[in-house]
C-alpha cells in the first residue's frame, strides 16, 4: 500500500513524520506547481473550489510516482470539502487511475468508522504506538508553527529578507528531517539565534490581518504567496488560523487545549449568527478581533465560488465600518494574474499607510 | 391588518403555502412580491455582492420590492430542513447578508430552522417562534400550524400529480384548473428538467425554459414530481450520503429519470458559480454516461444569458432527439451505435 495525500502549505512535514512513525509507505506528491494546477484543472468541475482542483492535480502526480491509496479528510457539510474524496474518486476512475481512497471523517460521524479506518491502514500496530506517533507528529506541527509566526513577524523588520527566506527554508527542511524532540527543540533555539543576528528595522509597521479560507490561508501557493508580499512592502501579517490549531480542530475534534476558534465565534455573532460552513463565521469573527486590537487591515482570501467565505465578504463592510478597519478580499483560482494581485496589495498598503498618517496628525 | 412580506424568490417555490396557511390563520396578510422582472433582477444585481449566486441577487430585489410596503419581512433561516443535511451556508447567511447590504428594511423575521438535530429544534418549534412575535395565544399557533401542515399536504399531492409548483398554487386556489388540465395532455417528447426550483419556476430567469420547452412539442417533468421515497432510495446508492437536500433531489430525480425509459431526454439548469451544483451536476453529467446515456445537456445561467443562446441550444437538442427517435436503431453519425445487433 502506497499512500498519498493532498498539499496544503506545511502539512506535508506532519503527514510524513506521522506516516514514518507508523510504518507507512509514503508518496509525497511533488510541491504544488503549475503543471499540478493544469492537471487539475484540465479533469476537474469548471466551477469546483479551486483546492478540489489542486488536490486533483497532487493526486495525478501522485499516481505518476506509484501511488495507489489516498488518505482525504472528510467533512459533514454544508462546505463542498466534505464531497470532494467521492467526486476525487470519481474522476479518477473514469481516468483509469483508480486508487483506493480513505476518507477520515470528522470524528462526529463516527469514532468507530474512523478507528476502524486507522486500523486498515496502520495494519497491526499497537495504540500505544499510534499515540506516540501522532503526538510526535503534533509537536513537529508545533515546531513549524513557531518558525511561521516568527518569520511573519521578521519579514518587515529585516533588512536582509532574503536571508530570513533561507533561515526558514532550513529550519522547516531540519524539522521536516528531526527524528525526536530534542532534536526539534535544538532546530528552533538554531532559528532563533540565527533570526537574533540579523539587523531589524524599528517600526511602526502596519499590521494586517490575514483570513479566510483554510487551505488558501496556508497554502502559498494558492494564495500566490501573499504573506510575503506583504512582508515584504513592510507589513507585520498576522494569521487567524494556523496549522496546528486547524490539526486540533479538525483531526483531534478539538482534544487539546489550543487556541482555537470558538471566541472568534462569538465575535462575528452580531454580524452574522449562524454557522455557514467552512470557515465563513471565522472570518468575520477575526475581522472583528483584528478591528478591536486596532490592525490597520484586513486582507481575506477565498478560492473563487466559496460559499461560506461569500457569505463571509458580504457582511465584511458592516464591520469595516464599525470598526474602522479596511478589507481588501481576493478570490483564488487558476486565472489570478500575479501582477494584478501585487498591485492591488500594494494600493490597499499605500491606503493604510496613508489613514495612519492622517490619524497621526489630527492626533498631534 | 399586519403585513408580513415573502420575497418571491428561492424557496418560495418550495414553502409559500405552508407560510400562507400559517400566516392566514394568525390573520395576518400576506405580501409576496410581484413576478420577476427586470426591475427586481436589476435592483438585486445593484444591492448585492458580485461573487453572490444570481438566484442570491434576485432575492435582493425582491427584498427591495416589498421593502416599505409591509410591516416585516419574512426571511427564516433555513439551515436545514431534512435531519443532518443544509441547503446551501447563502441560505444560513441570507438575512444577515440582507441587513449589511440594505438600509431602511423593515424588522426580518428570520428565525433559524434547523432540524439537523443539534439543537433540538423542529419545525412546530419553528412555527411557535415566529407565531409567538404576533400573538401570546398558543392555541391559535397550534391551529395555525395544523393548518399550515393541511396546505402543505395538500399542495404537494398536487406537484405529485404532474403539476408545476407554480400551477399546482394557482389550482390549490382554484384560479385555474386549465393549467391542470393542459399539463396532462401528452406532447410528442417526454423531457426530464433538472434544477433548482428557484431557476426553474421562475420565469423570467429561466427565459420561460419550461414554456419553450412546451412549445417545441416536449412535455417537461421536474424533480418536484418526484416522490421523496423514491429520491431516499435512489440516493441511497450514493458512496457518502449528500448534506445537500436541493443536491440529493437533484441527484435522487436524476437517476429516476435515467432510469425511466419513457423520458426522451434530460436538460439540466443550473446557475453561474453555485457551489453544490458544481460537483451534483458533475456527479449527474458523468452518470449520465454510465447509465445508458441519454440525451443530456446542462444549460448555465446567469444576469447576462442572452436569450438565443438559449433557444439555439434547447432547438439543437430537441431536433437530436427528434432524429434519434425518428431514426432509431440507426448508427449515430459519432461513436458506438444506439443499439448494436
Amino acid at each position: 500500500m502506497r499512500i498519498t495525500y493532498p498539499h496544503m502549505g506545511n502539512l506535508y512535514i506532519v503527514v510524513r513524520a506521522l506516516f514514518t512513525n507508523l510504518g507507512l509507505d509514503l508518496v509525497l506528491p511533488p510541491p504544488t506547481s503549475r503543471r499540478t494546477v493544469e492537471l487539475g484543472v484540465r479533469y476537474a468541475p469548471e466551477f469546483a473550489c479551486f483546492p478540489l482542483k489542486l488536490n486533483l492535480g497532487n493526486f495525478l502526480e501522485a499516481w505518476e510516482l506509484g501511488a495507489d491509496t489516498i488518505l482525504m479528510a472528510g467533512g459533514v457539510g454544508p462546505c463542498r470539502f466534505g464531497y470532494y474524496a467521492q467526486v476525487q474518486k470519481e474522476i479518477l476512475d473514469e481516468l483509469g487511475k483508480s486508487m483506493e481512497m480513505v476518507v477520515l471523517e470528522p470524528p462526529d460521524v463516527s469514532w468507530r468508522e474512523v478507528r476502524d479506518k486507522i486500523r486498515c491502514l496502520v495494519g497491526d500496530i499497537s495504540w500505544w504506538r499510534i499515540f506516540k506517533a501522532i503526538r510526535f507528529a503534533w509537536y513537529k506541527a508545533r515546531a513549524v508553527d513557531t518558525v511561521e509566526e516568527r518569520v511573519l513577524f521578521l519579514r518587515p523588520r529585516t533588512y536582509e529578507p532574503h536571508r530570513l527566506e533561507e533561515y526558514r527554508r532550513q529550519a522547516l527542511r531540519r524539522i521536516d528531517e528531526a527524528s525526536d524532540k530534542r532534536e526539534m527543540d535544538e532546530i528552533l533555539r538554531d532559528f532563533n539565534n540565527q533570526c537574533r543576528a540579523l539587523p531589524l528595522r524599528s517600526g511602526p509597521f502596519l499590521r494586517v490581518g490575514f483570513v479566510g479560507e483554510i487551505f488558501t490561508v496556508l497554502e502559498p501557493f494558492a494564495n500566490y504567496d501573499m504573506e510575503r508580499r506583504l512582508g515584504l512592502l513592510g507589513v507585520e501579517v498576522t494569521r487567524s488560523i494556523y496549522l496546528s490549531a486547524w490539526i486540533n480542530e479538525h483531526l483531534f475534534g478539538g482534544l487539546l487545549r489550543v487556541k482555537g476558534m470558538e471566541h472568534v465565534d462569538k465575535l462575528a455573532a452580531p454580524y452574522l449568527n449562524s454557522f455557514v460552513g467552512g470557515h465563513g463565521q471565522e472570518t468575520v469573527g477575526s475581522t472583528v478581533e483584528f478591528g478591536k486590537q486596532g490592525y490597520d487591515g484586513v486582507v481575506h482570501v477565498a478560492p473563487f465560488t466559496c460559499m461560506p467565505e461569500i457569505v463571509a465578504h458580504s457582511i465584511l463592510p458592516a464591520v469595516s465600518k464599525d470598526y474602522g478597519i479596511p478589507t481588501l478580499t481576493f478570490y483564488l483560482d487558476e486565472q489570478s494574474g500575479e501582477a494584478g494581485i501585487q498591485t492591488r496589495l500594494e494600493a490597499f498598503v499605500d491606503l493604510m499607510a496613508a489613514r495612519r498618517e492622517k490619524r497621526r496628525k489630527e492626533n498631534l | 391588518m399586519i403585513k408580513v412580506g415573502i420575497p418571491r424568490a428561492l424557496l418560495f417555490y418550495f414553502y409559500y403555502p405552508l407560510w400562507r396557511a400559517f400566516f392566514t390563520e394568525l390573520d395576518i396578510q400576506v405580501v409576496v412580491s410581484p413576478e420577476t422582472n427586470k426591475r427586481i433582477l436589476d435592483a438585486g444585481l445593484r444591492t448585492a455582492l458580485g461573487e453572490a449566486c444570481l438566484p442570491v441577487k434576485l432575492f435582493f430585489g425582491h427584498v427591495l420590492e416589498l421593502s416599505g410596503k409591509v410591516d416585516y419581512l419574512f426571511v427564516p433561516r433555513l439551515i436545514s430542513v431534512e435531519h443532518k443535511e443544509y441547503i446551501c451556508p447563502k441560505f444560513m447567511g441570507l438575512s444577515d447578508m440582507l441587513r449589511v447590504r440594505l438600509a431602511n428594511l423593515p424588522p426580518i423575521i428570520d428565525t433559524a430552522l434547523d432540524v439537523s438535530g443539534r439543537r433540538g429544534l423542529d419545525w412546530s418549534h419553528f412555527f411557535e417562534k415566529v407565531g409567538s412575535i404576533f400573538t401570546r395565544d398558543r392555541h391559535l399557533i397550534k391551529r395555525a400550524y395544523c393548518s399550515a401542515l393541511e396546505a402543505d399536504k395538500n399542495f404537494r399531492r398536487l406537484l405529485k400529480s404532474g403539476l408545476l409548483p407554480p400551477e399546482a398554487m394557482d389550482a390549490a386556489d382554484g384560479i385555474s384548473e386549465a393549467a391542470a388540465t393542459s399539463v396532462a395532455s401528452p406532447g410528442f417528447l417526454k423531457i426530464g428538467l433538472l434544477g433548482h426550483p428557484y431557476n426553474l419556476y421562475d420565469s423570467y430567469i429561466s427565459m420561460n425554459l419550461i414554456g419553450k420547452m412546451r412549445q417545441m412539442g416536449a412535455s417537461v417533468v421536474t424533480p418536484a414530481s418526484v416522490s421523496d421515497d423514491l429520491i431516499d432510495n435512489q440516493t441511497k446508492r450514493l458512496p457518502k450520503r449528500l448534506f445537500w437536500t436541493l443536491g440529493k433531489q437533484m441527484i435522487g430525480s436524476a437517476l429516476t429519470f435515467f432510469e425511466n425509459e419513457k423520458l426522451d431526454g434530460v436538460i439540466y439548469l443550473t446557475s453561474f458559480g453555485c457551489g453544490p451544483e458544481s460537483l451534483v451536476g458533475e456527479l449527474v453529467k458523468r452518470w449520465a454516461k454510465h447509465r445508458g446515456n441519454p440525451p443530456f445537456m446542462m444549460l448555465t445561467i446567469d444576469e447576462h444569458t442572452g436569450e438565443a443562446g438559449l433557444v439555439t441550444r434547447l432547438e439543437a437538442f430537441i431536433e437530436m432527439i427528434k432524429r434519434r427517435k425518428k431514426n432509431e436503431d440507426h448508427v449515430p453519425s459519432y461513436g458506438q451505435p444506439v443499439h448494436c445487433c
